[in-house]
């Protein structure tokens, strides 16, 4: 599908996008941004199902099988632990509001 | 059992995954500021469960079913379970202080999966181009060392591995094992090695350096170390998304390999180290440099006389350090601080960029305790306001207030950029005991004339000082 050279645009782009997007980030939210940059590689699950799909011997099946569960654990745990996080980052404003609804 | 035909699944399957590129791209982007952080993990989280959930169209998008399809449809369901919900209920109990080493664990396990398709495809026999299995190896040996380096960083931070393991020779066995890890890379991926057991060969040796790699740096230098694998792991993904012909796992992974690799500078450069000191000299513990005797003496108060200090100060500034994450006071700070404010004192929190063990790590165990966003400042924001500042108040934090980082020359941390909580008019340290911080460096701001300590454990030091405060008429 990907012809080398447009593989390597694909790459040259996201490798830029990826700098941008983090360049202007306040220190504050470098550990939760770190997990979640943790958590988009989880996307790596979509290539361990193609692998394990595609296997067609024992060995494979068990690499496959381990590759999917690690894959899975990133992908959920990397969510869950940024989530925890940022939903902690609130200002002040945000917890004047909630405290005048109770 | 094909419900729509193959040509008509694998167009869902690659429509789907460019919107979940763009997905991540914009979640990334909206985690970058606070006020949209939320709602970008938000965001990443959809695409990756559009991205899963069309991926098991792949089965019916592929040319032919073999037909051990359907064992391995059960398999994937079975993984995705298992591994989703073992790492859902740890995510879900992990403690806020245990958070970097939890990162790395998930870090490693997807730098494992990475390894792990590289092996398969590998293992497989059949005609492989020298473009595809050189991508295969890089990936394998990438993720390799992310996973098994990743483990022992977990180790270490988790205190399940307790020392540094350094002897000498150490980098010329480090140089043996990368040497003969690429030399049987090269091998297998120009297709002269394609055995089993050279293909093995070549992942245990890539899982060995991984773990020798990681075991002599020091438990200060961990953070970087883990955000540095992160950022191989996203690079991992990306060349087995090339050996898949997989678009979403190109993106997302090479997204993810050069913002991690900025985020590392970043906080290289906030703890005043190269990533090639991290890497490969042993600083992090034991550097024992001790510069110039320091002169005077350390000053003790007593809680109810630090109190009534800061009842009538009119601006206090709170310096949090990691002493206060071990002692889990957060909470207790956060309750001081609204006392304080509710006595007409102006409150602000300065965090150092390496306070806590990672950058931001601190302002994410403020976060929990409750403590508003827009009360903490960084560095740059707040240097400038010690000077008007009343009390300092230091909590277990040490190196990151030492002004010998700015004075003195043959200081192994000097350069470092620091808290400048010595030009405040009065400095109130809670410190366990007499001891060095954990560069064994002595600090210059404990012997000021303006600095008095407060010893004790900062959780029951700051109780102390709540009392204190409301005992105050």
């Amino acid at each position: 599908m990907l012809s080398g050279v447009v593989a390597i645009y694909i790459f040259m782009l996201a490798a830029f996008t990826g700098y941008e997007v983090i360049s202007r980030v306040p220190v504050i939210l470098h550990t939760p941004l770190m997990s979640g940059s943790n958590f988009v590689h989880g996307i790596v699950l979509v290539g361990a199902m193609f692998a394990l799909f595609n296997a067609s011997s024992l060995l494979e099946q068990i690499i496959g099988f381990v590759g999917v569960l690690l894959a899975a654990g990133n992908a959920v745990g990397g969510y869950v632990v940024t989530e925890r996080m940022l939903e902690m980052f609130k200002s002040s404003g945000v917890r004047k509001a909630h405290g005048e609804h109770k | 059992m094909r419900f729509i035909d193959a040509s008509a699944a694998k167009w869902v399957i690659d429509t789907a995954y460019i919107l979940v590129a763009f997905l991540f791209v914009t979640g990334l982007k909206r985690m970058s500021s606070p006020a949209t952080a939320r709602g970008g993990i938000f965001w990443a989280g959809l695409g990756m469960v559009i991205a899963t959930l069309v991926t098991f169209l792949a089965p019916i998008a592929a040319p032919e079913l073999s037909e051990l399809a359907h064992t391995n449809m059960m398999l994937v369901i079975i993984a995705i379970g298992m591994g989703g919900a073992l790492a859902w209920w740890s995510g879900k109990r992990v403690a806020m202080t245990d958070m970097p080493q939890m990162i790395a664990l998930y870090n490693g396990m997807g730098g494992g999966a990475a390894a792990a398709i590289s092996a398969v495809e590998l293992y497989k026999t059949g005609t492989h181009g020298a473009a595809f299995s050189t991508l295969a190896v890089l990936g394998g040996l990438i993720g390799s060392l992310s996973f098994s380096g990743s483990g022992i960083a977990f180790g270490k931070l988790q205190g399940l591995i307790k020392r540094s393991f350094r002897f000498n020779g150490q980098q010329f066995i480090n140089i043996i094992v990368l040497i003969s890890t690429v030399v049987i890379g090269l091998l297998i991926a120009g297709g002269f090695a394609t055995s089993v057991a050279a293909i093995t060969t070549f992942f245990a040796l890539a899982l060995v350096l991984g773990i020798t790699m990681t075991l002599p740096i020091g438990g200060a230098d961990m953070p970087v170390v883990i955000s540095l694998y992160n950022a191989l792991t996203g690079l991992a993904v990306a060349f087995e998304g090339f050996v898949l012909d997989n678009a979403a796992m190109i993106i997302a992974g090479t997204v993810v390999g050069s913002a991690g690799t900025l985020l590392t500078q970043l906080m290289a450069k906030a703890m005043n180290r190269s990533l090639a000191n991290v890497l490969f000299s042993g600083f992090g513990e034991g550097a024992s440099t001790t510069s110039g005797p320091l002169t005077g003496s350390q000053k003790a108060i007593e809680a109810s006389d630090a109190g009534v200090m800061m009842v009538f100060a009119q601006k206090i500034i709170i310096v949090p350090g990691y002493g206060l994450a071990v002692a889990q006071a957060q909470h207790k700070v956060w309750e001081l601080a609204q006392l304080l404010q509710n006595r007409g004192v102006t409150v602000k929190f300065a965090i150092h960029p390496v306070a806590g063990r990672m950058p931001g790590h601190m302002n994410v165990l403020l976060a929990e305790a409750g403590v508003p966003y827009d009360l903490i400042a960084d560095l740059e924001e707040i240097n400038a306001e010690f000077e008007t500042t009343d009390v300092s108040l230091v909590i277990g934090a040490n190196d990151v207030v030492n002004p010998v980082a700015r004075n003195d020359k043959s200081s192994p941390i000097y350069g470092m950029p620091i808290l400048n909580a010595d030009q405040s008019r009065n400095v109130i340290v809670i410190k366990r005991g007499q001891g060095q911080g954990f560069s064994g460096i002595d600090n210059g701001l404990f012997y000021l004339d303006n600095t008095r300590m407060l010893y004790g454990d900062a959780q029951s030091a700051v109780n102390q000082l709540i009392q204190a405060i409301k005992s105050v008429e």
